[in-house]
């Protein structure tokens, strides 16, 4: 599972984090700065922003994995599977993602509590269908 | 636009931009009791598998026995999805079968609808913890007993009161193997939430 490391570029070193992270277009949750790997629950859906924000930094090659398996919403759990990671593997290279404004993320519909009636109709149909 | 790479992914809702809602339900029971054959036959897609490492400790010693030398293990989680609509995507886990790995259930039991605990009924014990672990946390669930080729030699009464279940967990009598039968059994459960659901919601309770 290792990731090959990639020597960033003198553009790269340079071009800054410091400039870039002030505008970088964060998809937050919850009003923090930066992303943790609890904004990714197993269902979080992410999906890859089309087109690249021109400032991210070139992604390395597992990022750019993710990136294509993204380019449609999927779920954490499927990202992982689907690249023979665990979980926690992707999670971290999920932050990294986000936090560069690569992907968004769109975490699970709330289901503590009491869950909406309308919501549970929706299921009880779409499982009459299968 | 998305490259060529994407095409082997299948499509989540309505489009590219529009991320579906998510919610989950939990496949429960015991160590091979059909957890993962159910959520086969009724996910649009292979069951698929992530592997998570753990170290080894802070697992129960027994478990241990004769792989003295081993410092890491894996835990499985297979699951699968049923897309209910554009904006909506049902995921089903398999939770890890073993009891040791209780601890993996804590993170997937958040968040859920709710549960269903499959029993083999001529060994109805390996289930006992996934029963328990779901009352003590309130997670709403039914019992499904597997029955093994489809046979079942007692009746889901029977089954109920040997299990010392409470009136509301509803027990069903289903085959793992057949999509129906497990559609049955997760419309059982949606069904017993919306009566949750009505139930709190009527001004006599």
């Amino acid at each position: 599972m290792s990731v090959p490391p990639s020597a960033p570029t003198a553009g790269e070193v340079s071009g800054g984090d410091e400039a870039g992270r002030l505008v970088r277009p964060f998809t937050l949750i919850g009003g923090r700065t930066r992303p943790s790997r609890a904004d990714f629950t197993l269902i979080t859906t992410v999906t890859a922003v089309d087109p690249p924000p021109e400032r991210a930094a070139r992604p390395q090659p597992e990022h750019n994995r993710i990136l294509r398996l993204c380019a449609r919403p999927l779920a954490v759990a499927e990202v992982a599977a689907r690249l023979d990671l665990p979980v926690s593997v992707v999670v971290i290279m999920l932050c990294d993602l986000l936090e560069a404004g690569l992907i968004t993320a769109r975490p699970p519909r709330p289901v503590t509590g009491t869950p909406d009636l309308d919501l549970l109709a929706k299921v009880r149909d779409g499982l009459g269908r299968i | 636009m998305a490259g060529s790479d994407s095409t082997a992914v299948p499509v989540l809702g309505a489009g590219p931009d529009v991320a579906p809602d998510t919610v989950k339900i939990l496949i429960a029971g015991g160590f091979g009791v059909g957890k993962t054959t159910m959520v086969g036959a009724v996910s649009e897609i292979a069951p698929l598998r992530t592997e998570e490492p753990l170290t080894v400790a802070g697992l129960e010693v027994d478990d241990l026995k004769g792989i003295e030398e081993k410092r890491s293990t894996t835990v499985a989680l297979d699951f699968g999805r049923i897309t209910i609509g554009e904006d909506l995507v049902l995921y089903l886990f398999g939770t890890p079968g073993q009891q040791r790995f209780w601890f993996m259930w804590n993170d997937l039991a958040i968040g859920a609808l709710g549960a269903v605990v499959l029993i083999d009924v001529r060994r109805p014990e390996s289930s006992f913890a996934a029963i328990d672990f779901f009352e003590r946390r309130g997670v709403p669930f039914v019992v499904a007993a597997n029955g093994f080729h489809g046979s079942h030699p007692y009746p889901a009464e029977e089954i109920q009161e040997s299990l010392a279940l409470p009136d509301h967990v509803p027990v069903l009598l289903c085959d793992a193997r057949e999509r129906d039968s497990c559609r049955e059994v997760l419309i059982a459960l949606i069904d017993r939430l919306i009566e949750d659901v009505v139930l709190r919601s009527s001004p006599a309770h």
